[in-house]
């Protein structure tokens, strides 16, 4: 049984038919990214996934347990992190704040210092800005705040909504260690990019998707050395 | 004279600033989360009085107020008065506020008005059905006054009133500021969907800020019986205009804010009261006192339209 499972999923905002049946699947363990361009419907696939946007057809399981219908606070409690789409860190809460919310439904107060003490050994500089509020802090940093602020829950997978947007490269190059080095401990993670290469380079398996549509799915080294996807995403 | 009446204007102006103060609390902790205007919270604030009355009335007439000590039963009283117009600020707004939520934003504050047209109607019709009359005296807890020298003296119901005040905002600031729900306050006040998933549930907190802000509404009615002996159904009307004019002053939204615009409100307020009409030589008097509140705000805000501590307002993306 898939730890992440989305079956026929449409999604609509009003009129518009944003997802048009996305069918994918994430082992536990595993690193799988869906990728496409802007207005793909990459950003829904996780909304709808966390229970931000709704499906209007089709189904999602978390380990073989439904959840569609639920309410996001319900989805998160079960384990599914969402780091979104522009970090969405609480700008006027200090970092210290901004991870203790990270572990909301966390009620061990050792473990909740365990994540943060975590936090720290990956993302040193979050320990030097631990009272500083988050708004004040780089775009790097608030996204590197985002990512540990997922980890907090100790989620069974971690969704990440194109983490390297507006970075420099030295820091995008960072991020994806990252996502490697958690990868490595067990975590799983749905990685959602336009930055094509990068994430096919640290995906076992990957998903395209176009205008709402699964068009391509296969492994990573598949899809980095087909012909179409190089054209349209790795040019 | 004029100097000689300062200690006790002054008093009177923190008296009134406090209760200012903690009923501002309400409207811009909701505001703060819902971006709504909650204008029925004068009329929570009116209930606490009533109920805190009845408390005490009834108690009276059954004697276990004499004998009790006045600070224990003042205690009792604002436990029962909060936890009754808590209670009831959350019903309002499951009942009033939450199916509206997605509707523009003028329709929740019509169902506002309404609320507070309602809170009005139902207290005084029960109190006249009960009591036969609808004004009501608060039997006094407290009475005296310090001597300060001279003829000088403050009254003892204005400390009380301030002292509680104070303890109840700092309570309001631990629980906002070091609180696990306290944080999650500020976070939906921040994001809320962002806030969902962090698991948070939204209308849980939506619920608290009701809670609490109500409770300490209802807290400032028993307050204002104790301190000015008489109460109206219509009492909230004026308080709660004036507690928002200071929620506004010192920047909607701002926990910070509302304290310290309150309670320059009502200093204001007590200063032009007792000062003005001296002052101009009787060309205004005391019964301007309230122009001169507003034109403050209109003053401060043609200046800073956000308020003293609000932040420069951005639309949210
Ligand atoms: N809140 C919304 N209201 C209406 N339409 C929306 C909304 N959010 C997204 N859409 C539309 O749904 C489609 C999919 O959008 P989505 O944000 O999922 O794309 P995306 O693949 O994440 O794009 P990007 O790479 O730019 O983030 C787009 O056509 C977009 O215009
Ligand atoms: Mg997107």
């Amino acid at each position: 049984m898939a730890l992440l499972e989305l079956q026929n999923v449409h999604t609509y905002y009003g009129g518009i038919h944003a997802l048009k049946g996305i069918s994918l699947t994430v082992e536990k363990g595993e690193v799988v990214t869906l990728i496409g361009s802007n207005g793909a419907g990459k950003s829904t696939t996780l909304k709808t996934i966390c229970g931000q946007t709704r499906a209007r057809e089709g189904k999602v399981f978390l380990n073989g347990q439904e959840i569609t219908a639920m309410k996001p606070h319900e989805i998160a409690r079960l384990g599914i992190a969402h780091v979104p789409e522009g970090r969405r860190i609480f700008p006027k809460l200090t970092v210290r704040e901004n991870l203790e919310l990270g572990a909301f439904s966390v009620q061990d107060k050792r473990t909740i210092q365990e994540g943060v003490e975590r936090a720290f050994a990956y993302f040193p500089r979050l320990k030097e800005r631990f009272n500083q509020k988050g708004g004040t802090m780089s775009g790097g940093e608030q996204q590197m705040l985002a990512i540990a602020r997922g980890l907090m829950m100790k989620p069974k997978i971690l969704m990440l909504d194109e983490p390297s947007m507006g970075l420099a490269p030295i820091l995008v190059e960072q991020i994806f260690d990252i996502v490697n080095e958690l990868n490595k401990e067990g975590m799983t993670i749905l990685l959602v990019e336009q930055n094509a290469n990068q994430a096919l380079s640290v995906a076992s398996r990957g998903y395209v998707i176009q205008t709402g549509e699964i068009i391509l799915k296969d492994d990573a080294r598949s899809l980095l050395a087909n012909p179409q996807v190089r054209e349209a995403y790795l040019a | 004279m004029l100097l000689s009446i300062l200690p006790q204007v002054l008093v009177d102006g923190l008296t009134l600033g406090f209760m200012y103060a903690v009923v501002a609390l309400g409207y811009t902790m909701v505001y703060g989360i819902l971006e709504f205007i909650n204008f029925a919270h004068g009329e929570i604030f009116m209930v606490g009085a009533f109920v805190g009355t009845e408390v005490l009335l009834i108690s009276d007439s059954l004697g276990v107020l004499q004998g009790m000590n006045p600070f224990v039963a003042l205690f009792l009283t604002l436990i029962i008065a909060m936890i009754f117009t808590g209670a009831l600020g959350v019903l309002i707004e499951r009942v009033a506020y939450r199916p509206l939520r997605s509707a523009p934003r003028l329709v929740p504050l019509i169902s506002a008005i309404g609320v507070s047209f309602l809170l009005q109607d139902l207290v005084r019709f029960t109190e006249a059905l009960a009591r036969n009359e609808f004004y009501l005296n608060s039997p006094t807890l407290f009475s005296g006054a310090i001597p300060l020298g001279g003829n000088v003296s403050i009254s003892i119901k204005g400390i009380i009133v301030i002292v509680l005040a104070i303890i109840l905002m700092f309570a309001l600031n631990m629980f906002v500021n070091k609180t696990k729900w306290g944080i999650a306050m500020r976070a939906v006040a921040q994001d809320q969907s962002t806030a969902s998933l962090m698991s948070i549930n939204v209308d849980k907190v939506i619920m608290l800020t009701f809670l609490i802000g109500s409770s300490l509404g209802g807290a400032t009615g028993v307050l204002f019986a104790q301190n000015y002996g008489t109460i109206d159904p219509y009492i909230g009307f004026i308080l709660g205009m004036k507690a928002f004019t200071a929620a506004v002053l010192g920047g909607i939204g701002n926990i910070r804010g509302a304290m310290i615009g309150g309670v320059l409100l009502g200093l204001l307020e007590a200063l032009a009261g007792a000062y003005m009409g001296p002052l101009t030589d009787g060309a205004f008097g005391a019964e301007y006192k309230d122009v001169f509140a507003f034109a403050i705000l209109i003053l401060v805000l043609l200046f800073k339209p956000e308020g003293l501590f609000g932040e420069a307002v951005k639309e949210k993306v």
